[in-house]
């Protein structure tokens, strides 16, 4: 058994510390004994075959242009037939834009993005900045969202968790993220996967089970983990 | 009247400012008032209250300084330099008017200018140091038209504060444009960011940076920013990388790099903990060798700026040699105090860079860190809300050594978690109680009689934590410096 994480644009994707997310799913094969390796997809490379799980983090404006234009054409619909395929992903605020249908800056043309999900970013007129606290179907994740953009979600897509603390997607509709097959979006760093072990989990089984169906993990000790998960809970509910 | 009388300057100032009175008189009974109630430094308040009474002072006040105006900004290492550069400058003979406690925001230097004033309207110095906070620069610089600015660095700093790193450097960009020629930048171009928003201003730029070839970075850190090409867009390359993304940058596609260095910093020795060692090489000057107080690849960046801006001022080599001779570490920059018969070396840890840079100062020697170490994590407005640059800061380094690493603050438990991915066994790993006090009582108690333990606070828990041991009577308060 083998865990092949392909981390999407490391060095101009890699705002917020979402690396943590990385090195979730890396150790946390490593320590049950499978091996995991990372492969880094960055500007003009080609998406490798053998990705079980992609990491796509966010990034400046500047950067998302650039990494825009790069998914255009081939490389972007290898990417979702990646996802159609099997594997899963996890994409971080600006690489979740980039997977919806396009993203609309207050000034200039849309940003088109790939249309993995069902989804259209549109500039704020404000900030969401602070702790989140969301209810999703592996229970209560935590996060720190971070974003202007306003993401409404289409008819057909199933938003990863609804907002108990925080703004979300858009700051109406209770919704926070998305999921489609084994792919989640979202706007939460923190990192995100090291403190809300049971999402890395998930991601890890059904990315090595891609073919199959995903395989059974043995359990981990979680416990900093959860200490960690319970502290940000509890700053959650103090600070908004 | 066909020809009227240009108005006097030197006239118009005889007359008593009678609004500039009243915000100076404000402001320092505001900071007494503070002082008096007993909570700290009392820093920004004052500032805020002459402004309300009136907007100009700064502009006043700094207009009334016979040698001008400094401003020293850049993410890390502001205070550091500012210090050293007051200090050079008072060894020179100078008064010097400063924001010494960190206090960096508008109102905070305000309230330092209110502060050193008379009632008259006289600003009490001849010269003015003022350190700027990121966000505040356009707005410092735009009240106080320095005559020298001297541009550190820009690292990625509380992003949920300042925003992205490009609109920082779009905004300092704008403030720099309309600058007149007499203006002197001092820059440290090893920084790439820092060299394209600098180049080709109407303002003269003296370039700085490291020329070393011992104290190299293999590979550019995770917590690196500026690693593309500001003109063309491809990735950089490095011939030396000396502190994250800072060195001799060149661009493999476009043929951009560092520009000449205007003023370099050779030769460099670092001392562990205590100490450093770098001769300045200008191209029309003699070298000169620098011994100063304080460790670490960071602040041999933070005295070749200081250094620099001096002698951009016409002050002789003597006295900034003498004056970095005798400097220390700002509070809790790093310091060492002396508790229950142990030794704790504190140092201020507050984004991936610094923390980075911190890292690599305690494991040089060894290798590996060898000193039990408690890292102290908030999240506070002046901390950073968002605890994920954790994550930026290449722990991985501390994995080779055998020494304990303990954990408290309001987010320690995310800090233990962090060290638990860093691939750091459980058994050296202690989350202690998130509150400071307890924390410090119990990491104490684990360091061995006459030995050394680090503390490595975030800026909150750096304050909280020279409360807790100025209680017990280890250190000083800061705001007597």
């Amino acid at each position: 058994m083998h865990l092949t994480i392909g981390w999407l644009y490391p060095t101009t994707m890699n705002i917020y510390g979402d690396r943590g997310n990385v090195l979730a799913l890396a150790q946390r094969a490593r320590w049950r004994g499978i091996p995991a390796d990372v492969k880094e997809i960055g500007m003009g490379d080609a998406i490798p075959d053998e990705v079980d799980v992609f990491f796509f983090g966010g990034g400046q404006d500047q950067e998302q242009i650039a990494v825009s234009n790069d998914l255009k054409g081939a490389k972007g619909e290898a990417l979702k037939a990646g996802v159609e395929g099997g594997a899963a992903m996890l994409a971080v605020c600006g690489g979740y834009q980039l997977l919806g249908h396009e993203y609309r800056p207050h000034e200039g043309k849309p940003l088109p993005g790939i249309g993995l999900f069902d989804l259209t970013t549109v500039a704020g007129p404000e900030r969401f900045i602070g702790n989140v606290v969301i209810d999703s179907q592996w229970g209560e994740l935590v996060g720190f969202e971070n974003h202007s953009g306003l993401t409404h979600l289409g008819a057909d897509a199933r938003p990863m968790g609804r907002v108990r603390i925080g703004r979300g997607n858009n700051g109406r509709d209770g919704t926070e993220g998305v999921i489609y097959k084994h792919a989640v979006g979202c706007y939460l760093h923190g990192s995100l996967l090291p403190k809300n072990p049971v999402l890395a989990d998930w991601l890890i089984a059904a990315g090595i089970g891609r073919e199959r169906g995903p395989i059974e993990l043995p359990p981990l000790l979680d416990d900093l983990e959860v200490v960690a998960h319970a502290a940000a809970v509890a700053r959650a509910v103090k600070t908004r | 009247m066909a020809n009227p009388v240009p108005k006097s300057p030197t006239g118009a100032r005889r007359l008593p400012d009678v609004r500039l009175g009243a915000a100076i008189a404000a402001a320092k009974l505001t900071s007494a008032g503070i002082r008096r109630a007993g909570r700290g430094g009392g820093t920004a308040a004052p500032g805020l209250v002459a402004d309300r009474i009136d907007p100009a002072l700064l502009t006043k006040l700094a207009g009334r300084l016979p040698e001008g105006v400094i401003v020293v900004a850049g993410t890390n290492g502001k205070t550091t330099t500012s210090r050293m550069l007051a200090d050079i400058l008072e060894a020179d003979g100078m008064r010097v008017v400063h924001n010494r406690s960190g206090s960096n925001l508008v109102r905070g230097v305000a309230a330092a200018f209110a502060d050193h004033a008379s009632l008259n309207g006289r600003p009490g110095g001849d010269v003015g140091v003022v350190e700027s906070d990121e966000a505040a620069l356009p707005a410092v610089v735009d009240l106080l038209r320095p005559r020298v600015i001297l541009l550190n660095n820009l690292f990625r700093d509380q992003l949920d504060r300042y925003g992205e790193l490009n609109t920082i450097a779009t905004k300092w960009r704008a403030a720099l444009e309309g600058l007149p020629a007499t203006t002197r930048l001092v820059v440290n171009v090893d920084d790439p960011t820092l060299a394209a928003m600098t180049d080709s201003l109407g303002a003269r730029r003296i370039g700085f940076g490291l020329d070393s070839t011992r104290y190299r970075l293999e590979a550019l850190p995770h917590a690196a920013d500026a690693a593309s090409c500001r003109r063309c867009g491809a990735d950089l390359v490095y011939d030396a990388l000396y502190v994250s993304h800072l060195g001799a940058w060149r661009c493999p596609a476009c043929g951009n790099g560092r520009p000449p260095l205007d003023s370099a910093g050779t030769e460099v020795e670092l001392n562990g903990v205590d100490s450093l060692r770098v001769t300045l090489t200008g191209r029309e000057a003699r070298p000169l060798p620098l011994d100063v107080g304080v460790p670490g690849l960071y602040n041999v960046y933070n005295a070749v700026a200081a250094a620099t801006t001096a002698r951009a001022m016409g002050i002789a080599d003597e006295t900034i040699a003498r004056a970095l001779a005798g400097f220390r570490a700002a509070f809790g920059r790093i310091e060492r105090v002396s508790l229950r018969g142990r030794t704790l070396v504190l140092a201020l840890v507050k984004n991936p860079v610094g923390f980075n840079e911190v890292l690599r100062m305690l494991t040089t020697e060894s290798g590996g860190l060898a000193v039990p170490t408690l890292i102290a994590i908030n999240d506070l407005d002046a901390d950073g809300r968002d605890v994920s640059w954790l994550w930026d800061v290449d722990f991985e380094l501390l994995a080779e050594g055998d020494a304990p690493l303990s954990t408290t603050g309001i987010r320690g438990a995310d800090m233990a978690n962090r060290l638990k991915y860093a691939g750091i066994p459980a058994s050296r790993i202690t989350p202690l109680n998130a509150d400071l006090r307890q924390a410090l009582d119990a990491f104490v108690a684990s360091v061995p009689e006459g030995e050394t333990g680090y503390v490595l606070p975030t800026y909150t828990a750096m304050l909280e934590l020279r409360r807790i041991l100025a209680g017990l009577g280890a250190v000083e308060t800061f705001w007597k410096q």
